[in-house]
């Protein structure tokens, strides 16, 4: 299920961030991960539910580094 | 103040609201003989058409319903070839809208007609119970040249499909407004004028022309394709979409390939003409970010190549197009 | 290691047996298709979609009693769009818009709260559906709502568990080969739970991200895995899955819900599959009556919704596929919702 994207942390005041999407702020509940400023946020419905660590050409590379090679058993 | 049911009842209030709004703001030589209809002398092949904007909000950023209503018709008449000389506007306006509101509406209707050379010869207003909307209905009429054949069935194999700029600026816009996201997303409401004079300027033979309204770009090639008996492939890394209305979309979980514009179009033109026509197009204001986007193939429906070289089949929009969860 | 194109040329020349790979996440439904991963892969890999759509696996009674409330005087239904064209035994919230319901759309839970606090006279009615990835917004806004002691919101909740649901499966369908595990809500379990189902129906559970190279990479790590005869869970979205999950969420989520039996169209009722309001105020004030909404609507003969959403059919061989059942007229969930499986399928159907 679940659409969820990830956004850049703007700013934090409480349990809320603004979080940018490309040039698009929203404010997210981050009641359930402790975000700095600055990091990315996986957001779903209005609520982060995770940090992410790296970026998304980083985590391809290191998704692929992990896979085997196809001609070996 | 505010309009109220007087304002329609053909009195006092009714007279003053004509003359001080729309009496002021529209006025050419047809219209100031006030009489019951407009008197034409119209000789040749003439595009017409109608439309009536309902949009909410009713001023949003990059323009309002009053240029949205001269812009879509005026781009409705483009899109056949013709060159639009004239519009009629009716008015409905519901109880409790804002007479400032109004005003504004109607300056920018009478100032987007003028940008796009056509005149208001003819106008008609109501007002009814509700809540502070605005509808505008519209009818263009515009002269073909001599010659000139635009249709959505003249597509062929071997045409190559040209899209004026990026996908679902005033959609996103719109929606923008109603979700509570913060952006700088304009509409792109536009009269496309520059861009179709760019092309015959230059001499394109333009089979096909359509302006990527409602449904979005997959729901206009659909239609084009079944209207012409041709298939179309398109390339998802040729396609233009700013990064602002991409974000946007992914929040929500909307489709750029189904949003609405109100200022793009798309034209099938010759294969060999192709890379003038984008040429002449990217000289335009409006043009700038125009590509060629992909082929009218022989076969039936709609396929993007995706980035990874995948095959996904397009059909035209089902339902709302409503922001999701899943 | 490897790349992206030695991965799409594997897929691609793919001879070995005939395999079935099962998603159970509707957003991994839409992904595949937006991708064209299909057109991409051997024939002999075919992707199954499970049940992964909350919206479709919901009896219409849930539709029910959330139209119930948009038609109650002083009452506002909040929904996410995937509900609004589902139908119910009266027509879909949509349809009933133009009766005089009242049903808003909402981006997020909270939104209920917010707009309740600022309506004092109006009841905000949220139609909670979803699985453990959403749970945790939804007990985020009631915790909101304790504690600015707002009262009148009401949460109807279809909320489900993915794991009993993937047990049902790996009992009742023996012949699917591996499975695609969802994305987020991973990001929410963690990797954990699908160890023992790997383990007792020996079979690999890979988790997914959501872009198309994600999704290639773990049917890869699939195919591999069964060519050489392993049985394992492997992560691929680490980048938002933890081995231990989200602990807050999964620590907001069972303070404010409680396991329970959950009827799940097409597959019958799954015990502890549902997440239902603790009953003990001020909680329970909360519930807007979740309990016990099992009825479904007699669907059509002929409609074989339940054997799509199992993916023991795929939706194309139900013989009213795009016939009597088109998105215009649907008959079932699967058709209408943005991530049924009947209705991805039609949109992008040659």
């Amino acid at each position: 299920m679940c659409i969820a994207i990830p956004g850049k942390v703007v700013s934090l005041e409480n349990n809320k961030a603004k979080v940018d999407f490309s040039g698009n702020t929203v404010m997210v509940n981050v009641g359930l991960v402790e975000p700095k400023i600055g990091q990315y946020v996986l957001v779903h419905a209005g609520c982060a539910i995770e940090v992410m660590e790296k970026d998304k050409a980083e985590e391809l590379i290191s998704i692929f580094a992990e896979l085997e090679e196809p001609y070996k058993a | 103040m505010k309009i109220t049911m007087a304002h329609g009842s053909g009195g006092k209030d009714s007279a003053e609201l004509m003359k001080n709004i729309f009496g002021r703001y529209f006025s050419n030589e047809i219209l100031d003989r006030m009489e019951d209809a407009a008197v034409l002398d119209i000789k040749g092949r003439t595009a017409c058409s109608t439309d009536t904007f309902v949009v909410t909000p009713l001023v949003f950023p990059g323009g309002d319903i009053g240029k949205l209503s001269v812009c879509g018709t005026v781009n409705d008449l483009l899109m056949m070839g013709a060159e639009p000389e004239y519009i009629t506007c009716g008015f409905v306006m519901e109880e409790g809208l804002d007479i400032d509101v109004l005003e504004r509406i109607t300056a920018s209707l009478a100032s987007a007609a003028k940008d796009a050379g056509v005149s208001v010869i003819a106008g008609d207003t109501k007002v009814i119970e509700g809540h502070g909307g605005l509808f505008i209905n519209t009818t263009g009429l515009g002269r073909i040249p001599e010659g000139r054949s635009i249709s959505a069935s003249g597509c062929r194999p071997g045409d190559k499909i040209i899209l004026s700029g990026d996908l679902g600026d005033h959609h996103a816009c719109i929606l923008s407004a109603r979700m509570d996201i913060g952006n700088d997303i304009c509409s792109d409401c536009a009269c496309l004028s520059e861009v179709t004079g760019a092309l015959f300027d230059a001499g394109i033979t333009v089979r096909t022309m359509r302006d990527v309204t409602r449904g979005g770009l997959a729901t206009v090639l659909n239609e084009v394709a079944s209207t012409s008996g041709t298939g179309m492939k398109i390339y998802e890394k040729d396609i233009p979409v700013n990064l602002e209305v991409r974000g946007f979309c992914d929040i929500l979980g909307l489709d750029p390939l189904y949003m609405g514009n109100e200022g793009k179009l798309i034209a099938a033109v010759p294969g060999e003409e192709a890379q003038k026509a984008l040429e002449a197009v990217r000289k335009t204001a409006k043009g700038r970010d125009a590509a060629v986007i992909g082929e009218v193939v022989q076969g039936k429906g709609v396929s993007l190549v995706t980035d990874l070289g995948g095959i996904r089949v397009l059909d035209v929009l089902y339902g709302e197009g409503l922001p999701r969860i899943c | 290691m490897t790349d992206i194109s030695e991965v799409i040329k594997y897929l691609k020349d793919y001879k070995g047996r005939p395999l079935k790979l099962m998603e159970v996440c509707g957003t991994h439904t839409a992904a595949i298709f937006k991708s064209g991963i299909r057109s991409m892969i051997s024939d002999r890999i075919k992707l199954i979609s499970g049940p992964g759509c909350p919206v479709c696996v919901t009896p219409a009674s849930f539709i029910d009693k959330c139209a119930g409330y948009a038609m109650k005087e002083d009452h506002v239904l909040l929904t996410f769009g995937d509900m609004m064209k589902v139908p119910g035994s009266s027509g879909s919230l949509a349809d009933l818009k133009g009766r005089g319901a009242r049903a808003e759309l909402m981006y997020s839970p909270m939104e209920a709260v917010e707009k309740a606090r600022a309506n004092p006279d109006k009841t905000y009615v949220v139609a909670a559906v979803g699985f453990e990835t959403t749970a945790p917004a939804y007990a985020l806004a009631i915790e909101e709502g304790i504690s600015q002691d707002v009262r009148n919101v009401r949460f109807v909740t279809a909320l489900k568990t993915v794991v009993p649901a993937l047990t049902w499966i790996c009992e009742n369908q023996p012949d699917i080969d591996g499975f695609i595990c969802p994305g987020h809500v991973s990001v929410i379990t963690g990797s954990r739970p699908y160890g023992p189902l790997a383990e007792k129906y020996h079979k690999p559970f890979v988790i997914a991200g959501f872009e198309a190279e994600h999704i290639l990479a773990v049917i890869y790590e699939i195919v591999r895995q069964i060519e050489n005869g392993r049985a394992e869970v492997r992560n691929l979205y680490e980048n938002a899955v933890r081995t231990e999950g989200n602990i807050k969420a999964l620590k907001i989520t069972e303070k404010y819900f409680q396991p329970g039996p959950a009827m799940w169209r097409g597959l019958g009722t799954i015990e502890d599959s549902g997440l239902y309001l603790r009953e003990e105020p001020p909680v329970g004030l909360y519930d807007g009556g979740s309990r016990g909404l099992d009825e479904d609507i007699q669907l059509p003969r002929g409609c074989r919704c339940g054997d799509v959403i199992v993916g023991r059919i795929n939706p194309d061989e139900c013989p009213m596929f795009a016939g009597q059942c088109s998105p215009g007229n649907p008959f079932g969930p699967c058709m209408v919702s943005a991530e049924g499986a009947c209705g991805i399928w039609y949109r992008n159907r040659k």
